[in-house]
């Protein structure tokens, strides 16, 4: 009964809404890099090393020039260079794109460990290099309850909603959004139209990139202010998860990072509770929560989902 | 467009000249040159393989020929791409759609030259420059419709409006009849005429000669990369066309020794199958096969058809009804044990069931009985005897070349499905499963196997003949089902029935209703 009042608490309190939006930011960017990338028919599960090279990348810059948002500039041209590696590999060479983003993680895995040393003295984790404060929304914070949810909050948690309808405008609403369906179901039908497949797959995966590195700066200089090792933590794989769960739409895809950020939040919360004795060793149990609810809900999905019939399948011209 | 003065004078719409192009090991095409009036039906027949797409590809610019000149209404030009091509006034429907499933009409038809408002795709403009056109041209669709839920008929009047959409002046329809019934084959003959009266030019290609002679005004025959003939549709005969396309005299029409049929070997009842997206493709189908019996299945593609074989063979679940074998109730049984009580199964899609490409032809003549003698021992093959085997069913069943270390995947398509059809064959079936064991394959390979199954059929098997090739199931069977939709609309006898009532019954037509008061 106590443990029951003590869930429920944990339910009517705002900052439980708080911080499952920030739990969800980083997946709603990873998907909508998903999204961008799978719409015209290239897998990407590079988003991972994407996100972790974003991380390092913008606290890097931020520790160098004193700028958080310079460190967020180059996350993001981090991101596009990682990317058009996995584009170039993908779809010039028409690669094993699973292969390809896996190599590509695990360089970002490799790099970024073996640079905290020679950049920062120590490996591990660096120190506090400067954060992005949080914004206050005169007005909105004055609101009960959504005000303590909303008012008071990381930018990022706004910008990736921007990026969400930015994204589904722009795969719903205009040409180039209907260009990159059309490439991802039937390239060849495109080609006959004379639409230039390689490009179209392009801009998506470096999209991708893009919108996944604003997830790893997210992380980094949007939430701690440091970068530590594998600090990515599988964000880009249960960004991946919320994608599929979401029908490679943006907003489905936004949706289903949200209800990822509700559970993550709520075995955060229940960690803390003191009516519930968390062991220390159990506490790691915790933590995969949100892995085995991925587990979970894409099983269930999957047949209900449908994905661009040609995801993950290179083009070649013949001549 | 100023252009379209010049399109008005010049005599010749297109003309491809000295085309060649090779393909690794083929020449689809060797010194090819077909000239084509301004606004005439031309129809370009040919076997399969002959080189008709590859000529075709070309002059869409999907293609780029080795040697040899395109001219369009006189004009010299080298297309880099389709986009080219298309603004040289050029369209084509594709013998495979060229359609994204998961859009609109409307949106297929504008893609690559979308109306814009603004930043945004103008959806509203586009709409009704589409139902434009579908009226002007009788060409009936559903413009907001998926294409993925229509009616394949309606799917190719998508790819004409595309064309039209862009302006086209030249449309090259390849193989445009092979998926339509014969009632949709006089439609689009009606658009044809239309288009053409609109001053269109019509490239029309197939390999039926009945549809050729009621639409074209000339005919260039292609055989082997080459032509053989070119004919003026009034002063010549389907014998001529067929001679010029095969280059020997042939049997049209194979005959068929009367079998008295004996007992039923199998039977199906009310079954009912769902496909991979849970929809009920199957939904009541009962029938009986007896030995020494053909029974045709007729119908368009996608009416239930390969859900329909799949379950029959053990490869899909049944969701209700039954499968009895020789008096056993064998609903949902393994397909093993389906082959162990004398069933076997050509497959209609050769490389997705029935041949596995990179392995040498002992292999593939192997599956299926791999697991027992004589070819296993325990847990390990005679290679001896399998390779014994094999060379003897490849003598039996001219398969060639006559090398048992051959690879599936480098046989030509009439070689491949006589390994098959000797493997199913050998294994000395009680009923055979015949699906579309004719598609893609020349006319030689065709008599073949027809010739083949007859012999079964002589040999007391029972035999079940699922086919879209209409000719092909009025020359095999002798009785005639066709389904729709998942069930059957009638049963006939070919020599009782007509095309035309068949065609009807293949579109969705009850045979009560179309005989009406004549039951
Ligand atoms: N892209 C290709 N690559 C290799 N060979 C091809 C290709 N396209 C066609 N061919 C070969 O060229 C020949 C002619 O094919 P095609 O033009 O499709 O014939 P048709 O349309 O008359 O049936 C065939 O032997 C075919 O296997
Ligand atoms: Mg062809």
């Amino acid at each position: 009964m106590i443990v029951l009042l003590a869930i429920l608490s944990v339910f009517i309190n705002p900052e439980f809404y708080k911080i499952a939006l920030t739990v969800a930011t980083p997946l709603m960017f990873a998907s909508l890099g998903g999204v961008f990338s799978e719409t015209t028919g290239v897998v990407n599960i590079a988003l991972e090393g994407i996100i972790l090279m974003g991380s390092f990348t913008s606290v890097v810059f931020t520790y160098l020039t004193g700028n958080v948002w310079f460190g967020v500039l180059m996350a993001v041209v981090s991101g596009i260079i990682l990317a058009l590696l996995h584009a170039w590999g993908s779809i010039k060479w028409s690669g094993n794109q699973i292969v390809l983003g896996t190599a590509i993680t695990l360089l970002a895995q490799g790099l970024t460990g073996f640079l905290m040393e020679p950049i920062f003295g120590q490996p591990g984790q660096t120190d506090f290099v400067g954060k992005i404060d949080e914004i206050t929304i005169p007005g909105l914070v004055e609101i009960p309850f959504i005000g303590q949810v909303l008012g008071e909050i990381s930018p990022f948690v706004y910008i990736a909603f921007g990026c969400v309808a930015f994204g589904w405008w722009l795969i719903y609403k205009t040409k180039l959004g209907l260009r990159m369906r059309a490439v991802g179901e039937n390239p060849e039908a495109a080609d006959t139209l004379g639409i230039n497949v390689y490009a179209i797959r392009y801009f998506g995966v470096i999209m991708s990139g893009v919108f996944a590195s604003l997830a790893g700066a997210y992380l980094s200089v949007g939430e701690i202010g440091q970068f530590k090792e594998l600090m990515s933590g599988g964000r880009g794989f249960i960004g991946l998860a919320a994608m599929i769960v979401g029908n490679w739409n943006p907003v489905g895809a936004m949706l289903a990072s949200l209800f990822f950020g509700f559970f993550g939040a709520f075995s955060n919360q229940l960690q803390s509770l003191q009516e519930i004795q968390v062991a220390a060793n159990v506490k790691s149990l915790f933590d995969t929560i949100p892995f085995i609810l991925t587990i979970v809900v894409v099983a269930g999905v999957v047949g209900r989902s449908r994905g661009p019939a040609a995801d993950g399948v290179p083009y070649e011209k013949h001549d | 467009m100023n252009e379209t003065a010049s399109q008005v004078r010049h005599e010749y719409a297109v003309e491809m000249l000295e085309i060649t192009k090779k393909f690794p090991g083929v020449l689809a095409n060797d010194r090819v040159t077909i000239r084509i009036k301004n606004g005439e039906i031309h129809a370009i027949v040919g076997e399969n393989g002959a080189g008709k797409s590859t000529l075709m590809n070309q002059l869409y610019g999907l293609y780029h020929p080795d040697s040899g000149e395109i001219k369009i209404f006189g004009e010299k030009k080298t297309f880099v791409g389709p986009r080219d091509a298309i603004k040289a006034g050029i369209g084509m429907v594709h013998q495979h759609f060229m359609l994204v499933n998961t859009l609109t009409a409307t949106e297929n038809v504008v893609l690559g030259n979308e109306p814009v408002k603004g930043l945004n795709f103008d959806l509203k403009h586009s709409r009704q420059v589409v139902k434009e056109l579908s009226e002007r041209y009788g060409l009936y669709i559903d413009i907001d419709a998926k294409i993925e839920d229509m009616p394949v008929g309606m799917q190719q009047r998508v790819e004409i409006i595309k064309t039209l959409y862009r302006g086209a002046q030249i449309i090259i329809l390849d193989e445009p009849t092979a998926v339509l019934t014969p009632q949709e084959v006089e439609e689009l003959f009606v658009i044809m005429r239309n288009l053409q009266k609109d001053g269109k030019t019509i490239l029309f290609i197939s390999h039926k000669l009945n549809e050729v002679m009621e639409i074209s005004e000339k005919i260039t025959v292609m055989r082997g990369g080459k032509v053989t003939a070119e004919l003026i549709t009034k002063d010549t005969n389907e014998r001529e066309i067929a001679r010029a396309m095969v280059g020997r005299d042939v049997v049209l029409k194979l005959d068929k020794a009367p079998h008295k049929p004996k007992d039923v070997v199998f039977e199906v009842k009310d079954l009912q199958v769902r496909d991979n997206r849970r929809l009920e493709v199957v939904n009541g189908v009962s029938l009986t096969v007896r030995r020494g019996e053909v029974v045709g299945i007729a119908g368009v593609a996608g009416n239930g058809q390969t859900e329909f074989i799949e379950a029959i063979t053990g490869l899909r679940k049944v969701e209700r009804g039954h499968i009895i074998f020789q008096g056993k109730d064998v609903t949902s049984a393994h397909p093993r044990l389906l082959r162990e009580m004398g069933m076997t199964h050509i497959a209609e899609d050769r490389f997705k069931y029935a041949l596995i490409k990179p392995f040498p032809a002992y292999y593939n003549v192997l599956l299926g009985r791999h697991y027992k003698p004589p070819f296993a021992k325990g847990a390990f093959l005679d290679h001896k005897e399998i390779k014994r085997y094999t060379a003897e069913l490849m003598e039996e069943f001219d398969v060639r070349p006559r090398i048992i270390e051959h690879l599936g995947g480098n046989f030509s398509g009439g070689n491949q499905q006589k390994l098959v059809v000797g493997r199913e064959i050998k294994a000395n079936p009680k009923f055979m499963v015949v699906a579309q064991p004719t598609r893609g394959l020349d006319v030689g390979a065709i008599e073949f196997i027809h010739r083949q199954v007859l012999r079964m059929r002589e040999q007391d098997v029972g035999i079940l003949l699922i086919s879209m090739e209409l000719e092909e199931i009025f020359s095999l069977s002798d009785r005639i089902l066709v389904m729709y939709e998942g069930k059957i609309m009638g049963e006939v006898r070919p020599e009782e029935t007509t095309i035309e009532e068949v065609g009807l019954m293949m579109a969705g037509k009850k045979l009560e209703e179309i005989r009406g008061g004549k039951l």
